[in-house]
């Protein structure tokens, strides 16, 4: 993993030093509550419903154990022992005290991290793909890109008050992992027919409340081109993005208004003034960057060790989990294993200070030291020899990380929610239990196969549920939670936006709509469908029909106020 | 006489800034005399008169303003202010780096209107050299800020070369 110089490491100290004096003016009645909070955003701090909520910054989800062992200690030391893993690859503690927040940076800076930019209208943490580096279908290793993206945005002095936040995420595989089409910025690693790399580059993506897909401002960007094209990219967003409605912010927006080849047109534009300038990269640097992520000391190993297959023959529970949460790797002999972090009765995402040791003692023994976050909300160890899948499943398991639901229904994207977030409308984690206890069958659970269930509190839609094959959205009626349920959004290279089946749920319809919506699927699916096939097939008609007909029998909605607002959103 | 930060210094300044009042029209008002920072619109309309004058001239803009509106008169300047109607709003930063970087002003740019301290840092790289800070705020206080961070990784107005440019030569480390 990149390695920080003793410039990178004097940068970071110097910037919690500037946090630590920015907390002490505002302690000492200096600087107002208005005028702290956009610098105490910058450094991923938020006031939440309960306090304080520090968001950790895991640049494109990478940690080294010795980095989850300081989280563990920081969540033990200044929390409650639990971190909130999230949709961009951070982690969340939901309980710091605000007088502690400098040393708690200073801690991280001391194992090289931080909590810059991982909210506020900046550049934010770059996330791509999980499996970077192991990945059999990867054209090239995204984390080299996504290193030097992180240097360039890091204290960008043009673009720390963008009109909103910015959000680039990097996919190099032939299966998109990272969900670019719904970022700002999107880009996609490919190579031209001479075997230049570059990347096809997608801009104006995003969810909230105006769900909308990325869409192609450039087919092949030369790589050294990389960090002119994205200035030139934000500086027409800084300078031309709309600042009067919050709603209206994103550059979503502005690329819509515009129109795409318009914005293309301009982008080029502004690009033309210093596209060969001194910000174009040089080989050396991708190649000294690339040297921080040099494929590891790999162990010569037999193509498919047998030895867990026959493991698995006479252990179903191991059998379960060997078919969800280990995948492929490039190298032979080797498996990436996903711990899941949906286990039935837990917040989706959460992580103990005593699981995030033993992570990172299995990272250790197990995985060359590394692990990943996924933006699914699990964690990743990339570099596992399937000759020690079977150890490694025993000690998961017992620390309640083993639960063979990878891509089922219970491996639910799930925000915080009510229970926590100032934003939220409604509660995200009761209806995640209640998924749970529904499905408590794991039988049924694997019958019932790949499918996404993603749920957000609010509009703002960090449990990406537009993208989800059944997402759940948190709305708020006149003081009542309810849901609204859309259907047929997927994420992966034919990412779509899900569409509205209708008027929201209270909470306790939604177990038995989810299970209305699985009968229609179980009931009209071709043995080889997934449900996002069939729903592809039959249309949305015969999902509705069910999910209504239930309600016909039960109390109805009362008659929505907002309910136009958030449908057409 | 009020004070300001220029180019790392407090210094005292007698620059105006003049603005159109309700009702006021660019065409109708008395040009102030001394030293003024003209709004944008003013001197468009009145360049002529500005001109005759014969004194050092500034102008300023307000954030949705575009700098390439100075483009044919730019050695003119002696100072071009640029407008921060609050802290958070970032697009004076890209005005000043045009200024600098694109049309070459080599004057004084002073940011006016929300500024606080701790924003003079990304400021000072954007090419902004003067300060008129809140009226409220101490500019001694405020000075250190200019020296936040001993190095940065990006090229802006104050340094042409990013930070892999500087470390693939060797420099810093």
């Amino acid at each position: 993993m990149y390695r920080y110089d003793p410039t990178d490491q004097r940068m970071i100290d110097e910037r919690v030093a500037q946090y630590r004096d920015q907390i002490s003016r505002h302690l000492a009645g200096e600087l107002s509550a208005d005028e702290l909070r956009p610098l105490r955003l910058q450094n991923g701090l938020y006031i939440q419903r309960h306090g304080p909520m520090l968001r950790i910054a895991i640049p494109y989800g990478l940690l080294s154990s010795k980095q989850l062992r300081k989280l563990a200690e920081i969540s033990q030391r200044y929390d409650r022992g639990v971190g909130h893993f999230t949709t961009r690859q951070n982690l969340q503690l939901n309980w710091p005290q605000l007088e502690q927040t400098p040393e708690i940076l200073g801690e991280l800076a001391s194992v090289q991290m931080h909590a810059v930019q991982t909210s506020g209208n900046c550049v934010r943490n770059i996330t791509t793909d999980a499996l970077a580096g192991v990945a059999p279908d990867e054209l090239a290793d995204p984390r080299p890109y996504c290193e030097i993206l992180r240097q360039w945005s890091t204290f960008h002095p043009e673009f720390a008050f963008l009109p909103r936040k910015f959000k680039i995420a990097v996919n190099a595989a032939a299966s998109d992992r990272a969900v670019i089409r719904v970022h700002d910025i999107g880009l996609d690693l490919v190579r031209d027919e001479h075997g230049e790399t570059g990347f096809r580059v997608f801009v104006g993506g995003g969810l909230g409340r105006t769900p909308m897909l990325g869409k192609v401002v450039n087919e092949f960007l030369p790589r050294r081109h990389l960090l002119s094209y994205v200035e030139a990219i934000l500086r027409l967003y800084n300078r031309y993005g709309r600042r009067d409605n919050l709603y209206k912010a994103r550059i979503k927006i502005l690329v819509q208004a515009l129109g795409i080849d318009e914005f293309r047109r301009q982008v080029d534009d502004e690009w033309s003034h210093f596209r060969d300038g001194p910000t174009t990269v040089p080989d050396e640097e991708f190649e000294r960057l690339a040297g921080h992520f040099a494929p590891p000391a790999w162990e010569v190993l037999p193509a498919d060790d047998p030895w867990p297959t026959a493991q698995a023959k006479s252990n179903r529970a191991f059998a379960n989990w060997l078919g969800r949460c280990v995948q492929r790797h490039r190298m032979p002999g080797y498996a990436a294993v996903t711990l899941s972090l949906k286990a039935p009765g837990k917040p989706p995402g959460d992580i103990t200070d005593v699981q995030m040791i033993a992570v990172a003692d299995l990272a250790d023994c197990f995985s060359l030291g590394e692990l990943r976050v996924t933006h699914e909300q699990n964690l990743v160890l990339a570099d596992v020899r399937q000759r020690d899948l079977y150890e490694v499943w025993q000690i998961a398991r017992q620390n309640g990380l083993a639960t063979p639901n990878i891509g089922l229904l219970t491996d639910m994207i799930c925000c915080p929610g009510g229970d926590l977030c100032a934003l939220a409308n409604a509660r995200s984690v009761p209806i995640a239990a209640a998924v749970h206890e529904t499905f408590d069958n794991l039988d049924y659970l694997h019958d019932i196969g790949d499918i996404s269930l993603n749920i957000s509190g609010c509009m703002n839609s960090c449990g990406h549920h537009h993208v989800a094959n059944i997402g759940i959205l948190g709305v708020d009626k006149n003081g009542e939670e309810w849901y609204q349920i859309t259907i047929g959004g997927q994420q992966g290279n034919a990412a779509t936006i899900g569409k509205v089946i209708g008027p929201s749920f209270c909470a306790g319809e939604i177990p038995g709509i989810i299970e209305a919506l699985i009968a229609v699927y179980l009931d009209q699916r071709t043995p080889e469908e997934r449900f996002i096939d069939t729903f592809q097939r039959i249309g949305i008609e015969p999902f509705k029909t069910r999910a209504y007909a239930r309600r016909d029998r039960q109390r109805s909605a009362p008659a929505p106020v907002d309910e136009r607002e958030v449908v057409n959103a | 006489m009020p004070r300001i930060i220029r180019d790392a210094t407090i210094v005292e300044d007698d620059w105006q800034v003049a603005d159109l009042g309700e009702g006021q029209s660019a065409l109708d008002i008395t040009l102030p005399e001394g030293l003024v920072l003209f709004p944008l619109n003013v001197w468009l309309q009145r360049r002529e008169e500005i001109i005759a004058r014969n004194q050092p001239i500034g102008v300023w803009l307000r954030s949705d303003e575009a700098p390439e509106a100075l483009v044919g008169d730019i050695s003119r300047f002696s100072v071009i202010g640029i407008h921060f109607p609050r802290f958070t709003d970032g697009r004076g930063c890209s005005t000043a780096r045009l200024l600098r970087e694109r049309h070459r002003f080599v004057g004084e740019i002073r940011a006016i209107g929300d500024v606080l301290q701790d924003q003079l840092f990304a400021m000072r790289r954007c090419g902004i050299n003067a300060f008129a800070l809140r009226a409220d705020r101490s500019l001694e206080q405020a000075l250190p800020a200019l020296k936040t961070f001993s190095d940065s990784y990006q090229a802006a107005a104050d340094e042409p070369r990013p930070l892999f440019r500087r470390r693939l030569a060797g420099e810093p480390g």
